[in-house]
């Protein structure tokens, strides 16, 4: 049934850390090694070793530049820049490090930008079209968890699904004819013959620097939601209408230069003429 | 640098057998005065007493340590505190954030706001375990102090030729902010801490049978252990543990290949390699180190190297050098120990070590392949070349069973084997205890690892945590229970730089003192190392830093200090200076060195590099995103894709490494993108410095520890005039083997 | 959007066959005596055919063709689904109308069979022209244009269509000689002005998201992609992320517009004045094919223009067009 269930109490997804997601795909790796031996697998591989490696994944990690746009400098930052200027240009005088030390000095402070890792699945919709639009009821929404699934004995392969994605979560494989995606590791997560410690999707126990997070955002009260109201967790293009259950942390903003109570910090020049007194006063300080 | 008298001022602990002298402050005489209940009072030594101050154990409990300041020792002598000496270094101007901003390309306002973070968070916001514990000294403590400030650093700060300082300083670093092994900070992984150094020499000398008389790689304590000739000139193969590289504790594979094929210090006739691609991204200067594998005597027509062994388990680019291939099985088909005395998997809380068994099988009628465990077949040949180590009294082979025999009978020491589980016949003994006949079946029977949790007062401090030393004693980690000293002042370096300033038996012969002088700081100090030109010693004979120093008669020696640097002539390789951008790589998280390529689904990641640069870097250049670029160092140029990226540093370009690949390696499509696209960096690092004025060229290493130091390299870069819109047609001359020499 | 044969094909042939159907009902439901017997069933089976045959060929674009019944089942919340039920239904009035037809029928049944066989035909082609446009994730589906584009193009190309097929069958009536180039040529015509507003429309929409909303990231300053997670195509990157060269766009649509606009009135304007009837027939022939093949140029464009926001997630690590 392609009609949307009622919206449910229980809202399974997951909360990624964008703060401190390091961009290993450790999580995309653990999903493929899980799904592919998993109940939803396999997800095949086409061309393996050869020019242009074709797979399916249930999850990407993508790793964004973003730059203050205040600072940004037109023409430098932007899609697909072409060279400005002419030919290779001869490294002269201006470039030459300092005789003395016989290095160059690096310019400094010109770098503000953040470099954001930032993985990408299924984020289980409550009102997605990727299951409205399927013609035959292989995608599908569970009435009782929210977990959006592929049946994939109905799929007919029309990838319409995966058009109406605006997430890119679903993945249709060529090789098996139907549309594959993530599945919130259910054959994990309701797993009886785990462990309660392993019933947690795949990529969340991958994750090395624990940025994954799984759990019931339709409970306010559950772990997941507590962070997502700490942390200010957002969702990815609201304006589609989707109300992604899965929610994003953002990263930290970025401390720039020496903005900071640092830089009232008193500047301490230490004159060895004087040091003496400071030392002398360390020698208190440091006293046992 | 008070030298060792032995001191004697007695506290309830048992002075360590070498305690470090310290100085300590009079008041604090007064102030303790009913610890003159130590049992047995030590007469007054009066060549121990200084004015207002006294000489006693460093370790001891309840001194008050002058820790700054200069004081006239009883003999007339200058006595100043390793702090003192350490203030003075780094109060210096040189230091001052204004000066080392150029350096490392961090504004001074940024430097300062990061040094107040770090002060504010290991001060004000420490943490605190209720947790009690007993230091190593004795005294009991109600909770454990945190100073929540941890640094990670590994190659990107060692694997330049100054990086052993630098890891140094960071190092001492940490100790000043007592962020070592605290909630929160740096934490030691069982089996570690270990002594400084540890106990461990390199083997020096050969017993009758022939065996070496300890493990071939250790940690040389003082000139005596070097591995030098009676002229200073180096024994091994690699020159490590020699005057060039005197610490070299991980030995020098990096300059295997160049010093066989020049036979300096001399020839060999096998060379016998596995598990390193060193023909390939193991190598720096890619190009040449795989001519010199094919090289031939013009003379002879012989090989100058003359046999190649080689064990892979994949189609690697050192495969097709090789004599003879030694097909490996791979991890899953054979057994494996992931040792307590290798590199364990433990982590702060727990010592584990671990072992893989075979779970594929490898025989040949079953699995169409012919390959045997790599270890089983070093057994065997050891056994039939009559190895005194892998022989039995009668000749015959001691570990027929290989390598999983090994395993559990080898003991390195008596009752420490290469497995600290269930040892003990009955297997009831864990880190020390007889070898278990059925020690691999109690690994299978626990999921193949072993795992002690430290005990909770021992999580923290493990340097100087009694109920931490104490497990780690029981179970073999540590000799003693004593604490172990982190050193500010180095006396290991001190005793290298007074080898060569003329002191002692053993000395470096006189090309070598001037550099062992200026490196073998006691303390840590910053030089650059982008040109290799700091390393070169001075062509006029010894420099500053020798006896001419002691003219000052106030001081017993002079400060430690840089040296000052002396400039060589310039190898023939041309300015310099014009290659003011540092290239680098970094290790792509998802893929392992080289061989991550030849696995379906991590290719699927990443099939190619590209060279990443800033955009005011690649602007300044004429260079737009997805160009092919040149990357010319003063050895070598490359054509690589390059990507603009804004977090790159501006002085600074990077791709990740050993993601390109030589064409026909590791069975990918003869049009794989790892060759096509792709690139290895390692073509364009030259493995050796620029000439000194001898014309000797060292390797480009680290001269304390021999790390080799690949990310010294500066190139410049420039567009490809060609604009080759598709290099597969083209071909990457690199990946085919062929990187333009440029000079 | 990567433009598949199949799909192309499908749309622009199935369109034209029900916009024959849908002129042949509605001329019947007017008149049902308008057509020959012989004449009526050949425009029937035609459009069936045509209809029949772009169907079919949207089986191919599938994974598990044999399972192609299960899309019938939800008609509820899916237009892809309830174009299928549609077109299935529409093969009732076509075979009713058959039959009556055949019997020379020419009653109340033969009306109400065309008439429905003409709503039906509408309705398909509206379900086929919704299962584009409903879909939020591409802006240039995604309007009020394309729905009327559809309906235009399916009646442009059901109206040359009729003209061949009757001119070619030797009619020679003013409805083939006059009526039928004047239509073809007015709905050419609006054809080229949907189009061309369509393709305003494409061309300057605001896009709705942005790189900086799709990662949420915007609120740091502007978002780039630095790396891709694959440095090959996937699935998402073939399917989704096709690339079209402005200057490329452009020329084709120039190329559509001569062939289903320019060409269609160029050719009926001065048939209607010629005498030879082979001539007026060649003319509808050539014009048909014109409006197909320009139809087809416009349907590959519909595809190879229209952006997926999933690209956002590859902004600046991939080519753009
Ligand atoms: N995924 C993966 N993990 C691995 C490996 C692998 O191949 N793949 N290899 C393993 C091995 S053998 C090793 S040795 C370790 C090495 O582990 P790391 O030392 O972490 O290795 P790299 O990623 O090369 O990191 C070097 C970093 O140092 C930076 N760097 C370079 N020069 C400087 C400098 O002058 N100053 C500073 N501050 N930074 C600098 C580089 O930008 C880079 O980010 O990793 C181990 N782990
Ligand atoms: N530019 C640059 N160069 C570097 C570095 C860098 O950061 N930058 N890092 C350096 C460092 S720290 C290291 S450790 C080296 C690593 O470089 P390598 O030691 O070359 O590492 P790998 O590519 O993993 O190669 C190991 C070899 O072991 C083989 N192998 C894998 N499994 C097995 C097995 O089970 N049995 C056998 N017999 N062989 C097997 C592989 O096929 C491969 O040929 O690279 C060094 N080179
Ligand atoms: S992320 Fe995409 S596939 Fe997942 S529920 Fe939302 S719309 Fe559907
Ligand atoms: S591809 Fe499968 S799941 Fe997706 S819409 Fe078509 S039938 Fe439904
Ligand atoms: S929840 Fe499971 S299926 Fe989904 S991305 Fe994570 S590992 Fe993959
Ligand atoms: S495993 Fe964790 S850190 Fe690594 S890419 Fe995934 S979310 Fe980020
Ligand atoms: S990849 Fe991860 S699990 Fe494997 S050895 Fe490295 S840190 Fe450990
Ligand atoms: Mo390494």
């Amino acid at each position: 049934m392609t009609m949307l269930p009622p919206p449910s109490r229980k809202k399974l997804g997951l909360v990624i850390d964008l703060d401190t997601c390091v961009g290993c795909h450790a999580c995309a790796v653990a999903c493929k090694e899980w799904n592919d031996g998993g109940q939803f697998g396999p997800l095949p591989d086409e061309n393996p070793y050869g020019k242009e490696p074709l797979g399916v994944w249930f999850n990407r990690v993508h790793t964004y530049e973003v730059v203050p746009t205040a600072q940004a400098s037109p023409g430098t930052v932007g899609g697909n820049r072409k060279p400005v200027a002419g030919e290779r240009e001869p490294i002269g005088a201006a470039s030459r490090g300092s005789p003395a030390a016989g290095y160059r000095l690096p310019a400094t402070g010109s770098s503000s930008a953040m470099t954001i890792h930032f993985p990408r699945s299924c984020l289980h919709c409550e009102t997605p079209d990727c299951v409205t639009v399927c013609p035959t009821g292989a995608s599908y929404k569970r009435a009782e968890d929210g977990i959006v699934l592929v049946d994939e004995d109905k799929c007919i392969g029309c990838k319409l699904c995966s058009w109406a994605c605006p997430y890119g979560a679903r993945e249709y494989s060529a090789v098996r004819g139907v549309m594959q995606k993530c599945t919130l590791c259910v054959d994990r997560i309701y797993n009886d013959s785990f462990e309660e410690i392993d019933r947690q999707p795949a990529c969340v126990m991958a994750c090395p620097t624990r940025a994954r997070h799984f759990g019931d955002l339709g409970d306010p009260d559950s772990a997941v939601s507590k962070l997502v109201a700490e942390r200010d967790g957002y969702d990815l293009m609201p304006e589609m209408g989707y109300k992604p259950v899965n929610k994003y942390l953002p990263p930290r903003p970025r401390r720039d230069g020496c903005a900071s109570k640092a830089a009232a910090a008193p500047e301490e020049k230490v004159d060895l003429s004087t040091a003496s007194p400071i030392l002398r006063w360390m020698d208190r300080i440091l006293s046992r | 640098h008070l030298g060792h008298p032995n001191a004697a001022e007695h506290r309830g602990a048992s002075p360590s057998p070498q305690p470090s002298p310290t100085l300590s402050g009079e008041r604090e005489q007064s102030g303790s005065g009913e610890q003159a209940t130590s049992p047995t009072p030590s007469p007054p030594n009066p060549f121990l007493e200084g004015e207002g101050f006294k000489i006693v154990p460093a370790d001891g409990v309840d001194i008050s340590p002058l820790v700054v300041g200069e004081y006239v020792l009883p003999d007339g002598r200058t006595a100043v505190p390793a702090f003192q000496l350490l203030a003075e270094r780094f109060l210096a101007d040189e230091y001052a954030p204004e000066n080392v901003a150029p350096q490392c390309g961090v504004d001074p306002g940024t430097i300062r706001r990061i040094a107040a973070e770090i002060a504010d968070v290991a001060f004000n916001q420490a943490i605190r375990i209720a947790q009690r514990w007993t230091d190593a000294h004795g005294r009991e403590h109600e909770e454990m102090i945190g100073r929540p400030v941890a640094m990670h650093a590994m190659r990107g700060i060692s694997a330049h030729s100054n990086g052993f300082h630098t890891c140094r300083m960071l190092h001492v670093l940490q100790m000043l902010l007592g962020a070592i092994d605290t909630p929160g900070s740096f934490r030691y992984q069982p089996p570690y801490p270990k002594a400084v150094p540890p106990a461990n020499r390199p083997g020096k000398s050969r017993k009758a049978n022939g065996a070496l008389d300890a493990a071939p790689l250790g940690y040389v304590h003082a000139p005596e252990d070097l591995l030098v000739e009676a002229d200073g000139a180096p024994r091994r193969i690699d020159k490590a543990f020699s005057w060039e590289f005197p610490l070299a504790a991980h030995g020098m594979l990096q300059s295997v290949i160049r010093n066989a094929w020049a036979g300096d210090p001399c020839r060999i006739d096998t060379l016998f390699l596995f598990m390193a691609n060193m023909g390939w991204n193991s190598a720096m200067n890619t190009t040449q180190t795989r001519a010199m594998l094919a090289d031939r005597d013009p003379a002879s027509g012989e090989y100058r190297i003359p046999h190649i062994i080689y064990s892979d388990a994949y189609w690697s680019e050192t495969v097709n050098f090789a004599d003879l291939v030694l097909p490996d099985t791979t991890y899953l088909e054979r057994h494996d120990c992931i040792s307590l005395l290798d590199r364990p998997i433990s982590d702060a809380d727990c010592a584990s070590d671990a072992i893989r068994q075979p779970v594929c099988d490898t025989d040949p009628d079953a699995s169409g392949r012919d390959v045997r465990p790599f270890q089983d077949v070093l057994i065997d040949l050891g056994a039939r070349l009559g190895l005194p180590g892998l022989t039995n009294e009668g000749g015959g082979a001691k570990y027929p069973g290989g390598y999983a025999q090994y395993i559990v009978e080898h003991e390195r020491a008596p009752g420490v084997g290469l497995l600290a589980g269930w040892r003990g016949r009955d297997g009831s003994r864990s880190g020390v205890g007889e070898p278990n006949p059925r020690q691999l079946d109690v690994y299978k029977a626990n999921n193949c690892y072993w795992h002690a949790p430290v005990p909770a007062a021992g999580r923290y401090y493990k340097m100087a945590n009694r109920d931490y030393l104490a497990w780690a004693k029981s179970l073999g980690f540590v000799g003693s229970t004593d604490a172990i000293v982190l050193e500010l002042y180095s006396e290991r370096l001190q005793t290298f730089r007074l080898a060569a300033q003329g002191h002692g038996a053993q000395q470096p012969p006189e090309r070598e003192r001037e550099r062992v002088a200026r490196f073998f700081d006691p303390l840590p100090f910053w030089y650059a190392a982008v040109d290799g030109d700091a390393l070169l010693p001075s062509p006029t004979g010894r420099g500053a830093g020798g006896e001419g120093r002691e003219t000052d008669q106030r001081r017993s020696e002079p400060r430690p200090s840089p040296l000052p640097l002396s400039r060589g002539e310039r190898g023939s390789s041309g300015s310099l200076g014009e290659f003011h951008l540092s290239a680098i790589t970094q290790r792509p998280m998802f893929m392992y060195h080289a061989w991550g390529s030849q696995n379906a689904w991590l290719r699927q990641i990443a099939t190619h590099n590209y060279l990443y640069l800033h955009p005011d870097t690649a602007a300044a250049h004429g260079i737009g995103d997805g160009d092919w670029i040149w990357v010319e160092s003063a050895h070598a140029r490359i054509r690589v894709p390059a990507r603009v990226h804004a977090g790159t540093a501006p002085g600074t370009v990077w791709t990740w490494n050993a993601i390109g690949k030589r064409k026909g390696a590791w069975k990918l499509a003869a049009d794989a993108r790892e060759y096509a696209k792709g690139f290895l960096l390692n073509h364009v690092i030259d493995d050796l410095l620029p000439a000194r004025g001898d014309g000797y060229r060292y390797a480009n290493a680290d001269p304390v520890t021999g790390q080799a130091a690949w990310f010294d390299l500066k190139v410049r870069i420039y567009r490809d005039a060609g604009d080759l819109a598709d290099a597969a047609d083209a071909g990457n001359a690199s990946n085919a083997g062929n990187a333009e020499g440029a000079a | 959007m990567h433009p598949a044969f199949s799909v192309i094909f499908f749309t622009t042939i199935s369109g034209c066959g029900y916009g024959l159907l849908f002129l042949l009902g509605l001329s019947l439901a007017a008149n049902p005596l308008l057509f020959v017997r012989n004449e009526a069933l050949l425009v029937l089976a035609t459009g069936a055919v045509f209809a029949a045959a772009g169907l079919t060929s949207s089986l191919f674009h599938l994974g598990q063709p044999q399972r192609a019944w299960r899309a019938l089942s939800q008609w509820r919340s899916s237009w892809l689904s309830r174009e299928g039920v549609a077109a299935l239904l529409s093969f009732v009035p076509v075979l009713a109308l058959a039959a009556a037809v055949w019997r020379g029928d020419a009653g109340v049944f033969v009306r109400m069979a065309a008439m429905a066989l003409a709503v039906m035909a509408v309705v398909t082609v509206c379900c086929t022209a919704k299962i584009y446009t409903s879909l939020k994730t591409i802006r240039a589906w995604h309007n009020g244009l394309a729905l009327p584009g559809y309906l235009a193009s399916g009646l442009l190309g059901g109206g040359v269509m009729l003209w061949t097929l009757l001119a070619a069958s030797g009619n020679d009536d003013a409805l083939v000689r006059a009526d039928l180039p004047v239509v073809v040529a007015i709905l050419a015509a609006a054809c080229a002005v949907i189009k061309r507003e369509y393709w305003q429309f494409v061309d300057t929409a605001p896009a709705g998201s942005t790189a900086e909303s799709a990662t949420g990231l915007g609120r740091f300053g502007s978002v780039r992609g630095a790396e891709a997670p694959h440095t090959e195509e996937n699935y998402l990157t073939n399917e989704m992320g096709f690339v079209l060269a402005r200057k490329h766009a452009a020329r084709l649509r120039m190329i559509a517009l001569v062939l289903f606009a320019a060409l269609p009135v160029a050719l009926a304007v001065p048939a209607m004045m010629l005498q030879s009837m082979a001539l007026v027939a060649l003319c509808a022939v050539v014009a048909a094919f014109g409006v197909i093949a320009g139809t087809f140029v416009e349907r590959w464009l519909f595809f190879a223009e229209a952006k997926h926001v999933v690209m956002l997630y590859y902004a600046g690590v991939r080519a753009e067009g």
